[in-house]
């Protein structure tokens, strides 16, 4: 399946080749799982399992929440209820559900973050990075679908506003509105066809998942230092990588869990600290709560909405050229999908002929920028909607949008990028010594 | 082969073309009921109006109703609230227009908002229209009227946005007085 030249699955006995003349599913997942990984992968490469465990567990509790949960106005707030306090450990299982989300936002914001530095969205990694970036997406729909079933006040008025959104779309907003709501406010159609949807879509992802890994099998993984695996022969990619199995799955494993060890005191001792304690409200749509807030995972991108107000020149600009038709809660909209949508053609916006940033000494810093922006934006959004705060949203949000149409393209031509080695085998060596290489090839001695 | 030099169409041409027509034209019958299923059904459709006795409401105090599924707000205001929205000058407005379902696409003045002449009965959509959240009533905001304490809009005594991200001014919905005190909101069945 790989471009890597690698050994594949040789049935053996009579009736495993029997089977693999007929459906070769154990020849696939023997190569997937036996695929040569470069050697010298470091720890910011453990998120994809953490990220696969995190899917799996959110799947496995939500079905399991599912058999307790009524998608009704009326009943839903009362069944939420009796998973807390009457469901057989249910209390344990929506908490695992709850800040798995977190868990989950936790491991993609480092697993993306972790491509942007190593330039693992550079090319030929192109299709990997874009699903990658649809799979995000998806999470975040999916997020916020499952936030609304508890039907609290959060849940109620974050709906309200999320929706709001799509309202804020010249000409067909109004309707669209009202055609995923299904009413002209967030009502029962609403909470329905939600619980529909935030089943449904963890297995899209699924799906879009199983894209990913191909992709990236097919292009072999990148590095800390981006340089290719060589591929010319077997022997040669051999002194590059180490098969997956056994190596990386028990490193990862090991990373995964450090973390469940964190993850496992959240939910013992703080279960509720990332949450909002408005949302053990039931909903009221006559109040709003004075303080709304979105989950934590997404405030980068809700500060990033609500910098673009009808002061900002660049959304008067934006007005005049339009006609009136991109007014300034239109522009937020725009801003906010847009700060998306520019971290997905970050493969095309970055100029530089090196992919690891480890070699880009300019780029390193305002890489380092880019993170304490997001941390920054992460902030402000929480914040109440008044100054100082909302001017200091617009240059978080400002920084956010330059690093991607600015300063990547410039910094391909401005820098002067240090030399990156050879080989993996190099790097590999140069850290380790002869000794470890040695080591690693021949586990036996 | 004879056939691929011929630029005109073939009778196989005709065939496929049809039948790629017939199919797309099938898939898009079969997508629609699919789509128009999200759309409101009958039974929420039906909940058009609602009456409120305001009988209780005495000057510089609101109430708030709801209306199919939104609230609305029903304010009766003091004199200085009234002086207040009349004294504004229309260029300080961002939205001029009076967003009044009852007259429609009129100047934003205070005369053109409220219910009854003498500008006593405020009667709009407890929704921002920003986002939809529910704002703050009771002389909250820099304006004396409404603030929207998710993302900052103001609106002053007349439910006109003067600051925030607000594009428009609260909705007055169609609504009118049935008799002296009771109010009928939405428009009524025949």
């Amino acid at each position: 399946m790989g471009g890597i030249p690698h050994d594949h699955y040789e049935p053996k006995s009579k009736a495993a080749k029997a089977v693999h003349s007929r459906l070769p599913i154990v020849g696939l997942l023997y190569d997937t799982l036996m695929v040569p990984t470069p050697k010298n992968l470091n720890w910011m490469w453990i998120w994809g399992i953490v990220l696969t465990f995190c899917l799996a567990m959110q799947i496995i509790t939500g079905v399991v929440l599912v058999m307790h949960y009524t998608p009704h106005v009326d009943l839903a707030f009362a069944s939420i209820e009796h998973i807390m306090r009457d469901v057989n450990g249910g209390h344990m299982i929506r908490y695992f559900h709850m800040n798995g989300a977190s868990l989950f936002f936790i491991a993609v914001y480092a697993h993306m973050f972790r491509g942007l530095y190593y330039g693992s969205y550079k090319a030929p990694r192109e299709i990997t990075w874009i699903i990658g970036m649809i799979i995000y997406l998806l999470m975040m729909a999916t997020g916020f679908l499952g936030y609304v079933l508890p039907w609290g006040q959060m849940s109620f008025h974050g709906t309200a506003v999320i929706t709001g959104l799509f309202g804020a779309i010249p000409f067909v907003g109004e309707s669209l509105q009202t055609w995923l709501l299904g009413a002209g406010a967030v009502g029962q159609p609403a909470l329905n066809r939600f619980f529909s949807l935030h089943y449904l879509l963890p297995f899209l992802i699924a799906g879009l998942v199983i894209l990913h890994i191909w992709a990236f099998h097919t292009t072999g993984n990148n590095n800390p230092t981006g340089v290719e695996v060589r591929r010319g022969s077997k022997a040669e990619a051999e002194k590059d990588t180490l098969p997956f199995w056994p190596y990386f799955v028990v490193k990862d494993l090991f990373a995964l869990g450090l973390i469940l060890t964190v993850f496992m005191a959240i939910i013992g001792f703080m279960p509720n600290y990332l949450g909002h304690p408005d949302n053990y409200i039931e909903a009221n749509a006559l109040v709003t709560p004075a303080h709304i807030v979105p989950e934590w995972y997404y405030l980068p991108f809700y500060a990033i909405l609500r910098a673009f107000t009808s002061e900002v020149w660049v959304v008067q600009i934006a007005s005049f050229v339009t006609g009136g038709i991109v007014d300034a809660k239109f522009f937020g909209v725009l801003a906010m999908f847009g700060a998306i949508a520019v971290m997905a053609l970050a493969p095309w916006l970055d100029t530089s002929t090196v992919r690891s940033g480890r070699f880009r000494p300019m780029f390193k810093w305002w890489f380092g920028i880019l993170v304490a922006d997001f941390i920054f934006l992460m902030w402000l959004g929480a914040r109440p909607a008044a100054e100082p705060y909302a001017t200091l949203s617009l240059i978080g949000a400002t920084y956010w949008f330059a690093y991607f149409l600015v300063i990547l393209p410039l910094l391909g031509v401005l820098e002067k990028p240090l030399t990156p080695p050879a080989t993996i085998e190099d790097d590999f060596n140069a850290k380790y010594g002869k000794l470890g290489a040695a080591d690693a090839a021949n586990p036996a001695e | 082969m004879a056939h691929t030099d011929e630029h005109e169409g073939t009778r196989r041409d005709f065939l496929y073309y049809a039948t790629a027509g017939a199919g797309a034209v099938a898939a898009g019958a079969a997508v629609w009921p699919l789509v128009n299923q999200m759309n409101p059904s009958a039974d929420v459709l039906a909940l058009a109006s609602i009456r409120v006795d305001l009988a209780d409401v005495e000057p510089g105090t609101q109430i708030t109703v709801l209306w199919q599924g939104k609230p609305v707000f029903i304010r009766r205001r003091t004199d200085s609230e009234i002086q207040a929205a009349r004294a504004v000058n229309m260029d300080e407005l961002i939205d001029g227009n009076d967003r009044n379902d009852n007259k429609p696409d009129l100047p934003a003045t205070d005369e053109n908002r409220t219910l009854d002449e003498s500008g006593e009965w405020l009667v709009m959509l407890g929704v921002c229209t920003h986002l939809g959240c529910v704002p703050l009533g009771d002389g909250a905001g820099e304006f004396g009227g409404w603030f929207c304490p998710c993302h900052g809009s103001h609106y002053d005594t007349a439910g006109r946005i003067r600051k925030g991200p607000a594009p428009e001014n609260l909705l007055v919905p169609v609504a009118r007085f049935d008799g002296e005190t009771e109010l009928v909101i939405g428009k009524e069945n025949a």
